[in-house]
């Protein structure tokens, strides 16, 4: 496990904590909102795995491709997709990035690289190995990286894109988010391996990390990116993190030992940063303004959100095919 | 005018096409070194190039899967699913992500990929080798499916495949590989959604795509004999379907019957005349008739093959009951 030896200064620390802290934010708003029944559907909160997406998505460049999971409000957050427009879709407004079609499952914006979140376990392996593959035809320099879970691990295509991405030496990155727990049930009684392990199987280089050791992370985050990037074929970073919240938002995690919570306050990624910090000589007034700026940064896109419209049937509708002008027929001209 | 095989029009189809944009690749199992298990992209690999025409794993999901990530990412797809049947193993990729990503992402993007399948019997090929599946597709909002009857077709419709921006199904059935037909030159273009009258007649309307065609067509000439003059109408596209021109031809007929290989229950002859009992309604002096497969997976005998797949007989007789 590559952690404990990193020390970072608190000037690159701080952004870490900030954008770990304003994910923590959105999410706890997220929960509050669809508690209130202001958020039709359901969602899933990635609470405790801030230091994931953070240290991940936060590495890429902005044309670098990312295609998500259902747990994946961080992801879209850490790619730098627009706040408002983000609460504007998960609250179901016309306004939002995918005019209230798709929800907290599907949001994506194209503009930066995220290629969608998405509500089938293991979907965005395949998608992430196709856009690699456009990155090394296109070279474009880019490249493609995909989050999902311990539990995506049980999917077949997750082995088809291994091999795939392997065989063809694609340009892609693979983050397995381990928490432990495939919907409601433990990793012990769903996987007989171990992820890593799984992908040195395909001779994909895998590093594992604290999950919730957001400098960690980063550290292997963009380490790999720059094998990666460099031509060396995929890899694979295992981020051991920790599922707070239930499967869905309203899941009483009846399946859960109670024992389990009692240090789930120590691994907290936000936390163990925030002590880091306090411990580098930042002062709690710096910690409190990066909270404050969070809170802040919320209320805006909620209160924007608000604001936003209901979807219009017909402008759905409208948006099942390509508009057939978008692309000239090159054949029917070249015939005409 | 050239005279090739159906195979041949395809190849040549996609020559063109990766010619003209270098953003079109070929990717599937065995359609580099082998060309493909039908021989419809051979050459192809020699061609253009390693990087462009790719042999994959057998792993039809990520095939599928990666194309919809590859054109969300700039190119333009075209793979192969080697026969429609393994289709079953691609629906995730299919139905979940390229068919709803336009939609479901509000219009963001497109995802310009064609997924080449061939379907049908008459190989004694078994029932995991047989089916005509196109139904399950063209009930999918968001996907396009095509199927071609003829050489000009067959040309035609993929390159409009592959100019489409949206995900097409282009479905080759596989007693068809081998016909022979006339590519005019320069090839004529087709769009997707144009149906084609290929034997006008007035006393009823034969609605059918692909195979059926030719065996609708000896259906009408046996029928001529009878003094029964039948209109056949290919639909080369069934999703979206030429509602319009088969109105057009039900409102000169006054009777129909839809054609077509696939199992009858449930098909694409099904919502065929589902419409038409509905937006014809006026029209019609008689039963709206199909003819399809019975209710069972293609068999392997070839005794049982041949008495499994409709026949001019078969639509013959379902034509006597139109016209009744």
């Amino acid at each position: 496990m590559a952690t404990g030896e990193l020390k970072p200064s608190s000037a690159e620390l701080l952004p870490l904590y900030a954008d770990m802290r304003l994910i923590r934010e959105v999410e706890q708003r997220l929960s509050l909102l669809f508690g209130d029944g202001e958020i039709p559907g359901f969602i899933h909160l990635s609470i405790g795995q801030e230091a994931t997406a953070v240290g991940v998505a936060g590495a890429l460049r902005t044309d670098d491709t990312l295609a998500s999971n259902h747990r994946g409000h961080g992801h879209a957050i850490a790619k730098g997709l627009d706040l408002s427009r983000f609460f504007l879709e998960i609250m179901g407004r016309r306004e939002g990035y995918c005019g209230g079609r798709g929800g907290s499952m599907h949001v994506a914006d194209m503009s930066v690289g995220m290629l969608g979140a998405n509500g089938i376990v293991g979907a965005g392996l395949p998608i992430a190995v196709g856009s690699a593959l456009a990155h090394q035809l296109r070279k474009t320099g880019a490249i493609a990286c995909v989050f999902f879970g311990d539990g995506a691990l049980a999917e077949g295509v997750l082995h088809e894109s291994f091999n795939m991405a392997a065989l063809w030496k694609l340009p892609i990155l693979f983050v397995c988010e381990n928490n432990g727990w495939s919907e409601f049930s433990p990793a012990e009684r769903q996987l007989a391996t171990e992820p890593s392990k799984l992908a040195e199987t395909f001779k994909i280089p895998a590093e594992r990390v604290d999950g919730n050791d957001v400098v960690a992370v980063r550290a292997a985050a963009l380490s790999a990116i720059e094998a990666v990037r460099a031509g060396g074929g995929p890899r694979l970073v295992e981020c051991k993190t920790t599922r707070v919240r239930g499967h869905f938002e309203g899941d009483p995690q009846k399946y859960r030992d109670a024992g389990e919570f009692d240090d789930i306050g120590r691994k907290d990624p936000l936390k163990r940063a925030a002590d880091e910090l306090r411990a580098l000589g930042i002062a709690e007034a710096d910690i409190a303004a990066a909270d404050e700026a969070a809170r802040r940064r919320v209320d805006e896109a909620v209160a924007a959100a608000r604001a936003g419209t209901a979807p219009a049937p017909e402008a759905a509708l409208a948006d099942v095919y390509s508009p057939e002008a978008v692309r000239a027929s090159a054949h029917a001209d070249a015939a005409a | 005018m050239t005279e090739v095989r159906f195979g041949q029009a395809i190849n040549r189809a996609l020559i063109d096409a990766m010619t003209q944009d270098s953003s079109v690749v070929l990717f599937g199992e065995d359609v580099g070194e082998a060309g493909g298990p039908f021989g419809v992209t051979r050459g192809l690999l020699k061609k253009f190039g390693a990087e462009r025409v790719r042999d994959t794993p057998i792993s039809e999901a990520a095939i599928v899967g990666a194309a919809v990530g590859a054109a969300m990412t700039g190119l333009r797809p075209v793979v192969e699913v080697m026969f429609m049947d393994f289709v079953t193993l691609t629906m995730d990729a299919l139905v979940n992500q390229a068919a709803k990503a336009r939609f479901m992402f509000g219009g963001q993007v497109s995802v310009p990929m064609v997924v080449r399948m061939p379907h049908g019997g008459g190989i004694n090929a078994g029932p995991q080798h047989s089916q005509c599946l196109e139904a399950w597709l063209a009930h999918v909002p968001g996907l396009k499916v095509v199927c071609p009857s003829n050489v000009a077709d067959a040309y035609a419709l993929m390159r409009a495949a592959i100019e489409d921006d949206d995900p097409v199904i282009v479905i080759e059935n596989k007693a068809l590989y081998a016909a022979k037909g006339d590519l005019p030159e320069p090839p004529a273009p087709v769009a997707i959604g144009k149906a084609r009258t290929v034997r006008t007649g007035k006393d009823v309307t034969i609605v059918t795509y692909g195979a059926m065609v030719a065996v609708s067509l000896a259906a009408a000439e046996i029928l001529a004999k009878d003094g029964v003059d039948a209109e056949v109408i290919d639909l080369r596209s069934l999703q979206p379907w030429d509602e319009a021109a088969v109105l057009e031809s039900l409102a000169r007929t006054h009777r129909l019957v839809a054609c077509h290989e696939a199992v009858e229950a449930f098909g694409v002859g099904a919502e065929i005349v589902a419409r038409l009992a509905d937006v014809g309604f006026d029209e019609l002096d008689a039963p709206l008739v199909r003819v399809g497969a019975p209710f069972m997976p293609p068999p392997f005998a070839k005794s049982l093959e041949d008495w499994y797949r409709p026949d001019a007989g078969r639509v013959v007789a379902a034509v006597k009951r139109a016209i009744a």
